[in-house]
């Protein structure tokens, strides 16, 4: 019996079947942020002029208002972010190394999960029931805590072999918290794929694993792309919660600077570094989206 | 003549439906069979339990002298030899065509890249789809992207080849390129079970057909006979229905 549903060919195109014989780029309808979607020069001067006024406007009322000069010295003072962004900066390497490292392991653990909770059938129960109780256990613990009670238990217990390293312990409480939501998205993206791909795949004489592995875990990785680059941005700033076990990282640093100028602008300058690098990787999967979309709509040219 | 198929007391239920309810079959090689019958008579379940794509809850299945309803059949070995082709062409969207044909080649059978591209070419080419070989499938129309899926199901080189509806989520003047190509299968000798609401191709193509009707065959027999004077009052209704909607 065929499936009820959409037609399989759904993959990426957002609302509806494209015209097959459309120029790329041409069904694209999205508002943009500049110009609002009409890019002749008139209108792009008009967007430019009006959004310098209105946050002129805006700042003037900011700066004039009663307390500005206060905040201000606290938290936008430009001596002290002078003397601070670059020690911060130093020490944010340490970051990053942990949530490389974590995001690595992240994206293999996770789609372990994933997969084992996608078994079919009922000699997989045990396996389904593991892969949920891990997902629901680290998804309900704050990761505060899981940080806590690996860094400051698991050497506590001076058992052997068991190591006393706090970037270990804060990456490998990372990686279990995460990839417990990175399982969630892989999950999704499984089930996403209509299940006429596997009957397709399966009748072509591949095993169930190939099926996976060739058919749905490419169609399931790309979709999800969007939401797990969201979970890793999570992650990237979740790395500063492992100062919690002394580790002096990047806000370990900007606490100690600012707990001995009385002044807080070393935080607002960590915030700046964390804002500044999700931006890219923002845009670095509106990029790959795009790629991915152009790619299938203009190989006719071949 | 050798035996292709042979079906023996096949029943299969969805839960509390009984859709197939004793189905007996036999398909000798090189001969073209179409199934025909109403919506939900049961000839995509049939085809899908042929494909093993749904386990049978009783009688048996042979392909060739293999009973492949057995217990402790291989059966990806199995599906190696029927090929099937769906309704909705169900090819692999995040590959070309090339790759959606070598794909079953190159896991199942272990061929090299280049033996496998080789032969996908060729049959490409046979096919008149050579030019396609490098676009993805949601580039083509919809004529196009069934032929590509008779030609992946053809690159396992099957010994029977199961259609079903392939021309039912086809416009109505993409249907032809494919019954052609179908038809040219057919010349070649290709074993083939076809489920279909084309009556005219059914008629032209068919060495038998066999009418279903509420999970049995009712009636088989060569299409001219069946076509022009049925022996079952349910045939008669059926064929009168597909008349009187302009489908014969």
């Amino acid at each position: 019996m065929g499936q009820p549903g959409p037609s399989p060919n759904v993959y990426f195109s957002p609302g509806g079947e494209g015209d097959p014989g459309m120029p790329p780029g041409s069904g694209d309808r999205r508002p943009r942020i500049l110009g609002g979607g009409d890019s002749s020069a008139r209108n792009v001067w008009i967007a430019v002029a009006s959004t310098v006024i209105f946050f002129g406007f805006i700042a003037l009322i900011v700066v004039r208002s009663p307390g500005w000069p206060e905040i201000k010295e606290s938290f936008f003072n430009g001596a002290e972010f002078r003397a601070s962004f670059p020690v911060i900066l130093q020490k944010f390497v340490r970051n990053i190394f942990i949530f490389c490292i974590a995001e690595v392991l992240v994206l293999i653990l996770a789609l372990f999960i994933a997969v084992l909770r996608s078994l079919p059938g009922p000699v997989f129960t045990p396996l389904r029931i593991m892969a949920a109780a891990y997902t629901d256990l680290f998804r309900g613990v704050p990761t505060i805590l899981v940080i806590l009670l690996l860094g400051y238990g698991m050497p506590a217990l001076n058992l052997q072999g068991i190591p006393d390293n706090d970037y270990l312990w804060g990456i490998l409480a990372l990686t279990l918290v995460y990839s417990a939501y990175v399982a969630e998205v892989y999950r999704a993206g499984i089930q996403s794929v209509h299940p006429s791909q596997v009957a397709a795949a399966r009748s072509l004489g591949l095993s169930r694993w190939r099926s996976m592995r060739h058919v749905v875990l490419p169609q399931a990785v790309r979709r999800v792309i969007p939401p797990l680059l969201n979970d890793f941005i999570g992650l990237q700033k979740d790395s500063a919660l492992v100062f919690v076990l002394g580790v002096v990282d990047a806000l370990g640093q900007a606490q100690i600077i600012q707990q001995g100028d009385f002044n807080f602008t070393p935080l607002v300058a960590l915030s700046l570094i964390f804002i500044v690098i999700t931006i890219p990787q923002a845009r670095l999967v509106d990029w790959l989206i795009a790629r991915d979309q152009r790619k299938r709509q203009s190989s006719a040219a071949v | 003549m050798t035996r292709a198929v042979e079906i023996r007391g096949l029943h299969k239920s969805f839960d509390d439906l009984e859709v197939l309810k004793g189905i007996d079959l036999a398909v000798d090689s090189h001969e073209v069979v179409c199934l025909i019958g109403a919506s939900g008579s049961g000839k995509s379940t049939l085809l899908r339990c042929i494909n093993l794509l749904e386990p049978i809850d009783a009688g048996s299945i042979a392909i060739g002298d293999e009973e492949i309803t057995a217990h402790g059949v291989n059966v990806d070995a199995t599906r190696r030899r029927v090929g099937i082709v769906f309704q909705a062409f169900n090819l692999f969207p995040h590959m070309t065509v090339l790759r959606n044909v070598t794909l079953a080649p190159r896991e199942v059978l272990k061929a090299s890249k280049a033996d496998a591209e080789r032969d996908a070419m060729a049959l490409l080419e046979r096919f008149g789809l050579a030019d396609k070989a490098s676009d993805y499938p949601d580039r083509l129309s919809g004529g196009q992207q069934q032929r590509v899926a008779i030609v992946r199901a053809l690159a396992m080189k099957p010994d029977i080849l199961l259609l079903d509806e392939v021309t039912s989520a086809l416009d109505p003047v993409l249907v032809a390129e494919v019954l052609d190509q179908i038809r040219e299968l057919a010349e070649q000798g290709m074993t083939m079970i076809i489920a279909t609401h084309e009556m005219g191709f059914a008629r032209d193509v068919a060495n038998r057909v066999f009418f279903l009707h509420q999970g049995q065959i009712l009636e088989e027999g060569p299409p001219d006979r069946i076509f022009s004077e049925p022996e079952q009052e349910e045939t008669r209704r059926f064929l009168d229905r597909i008349i009187a909607a302009g489908r014969m």
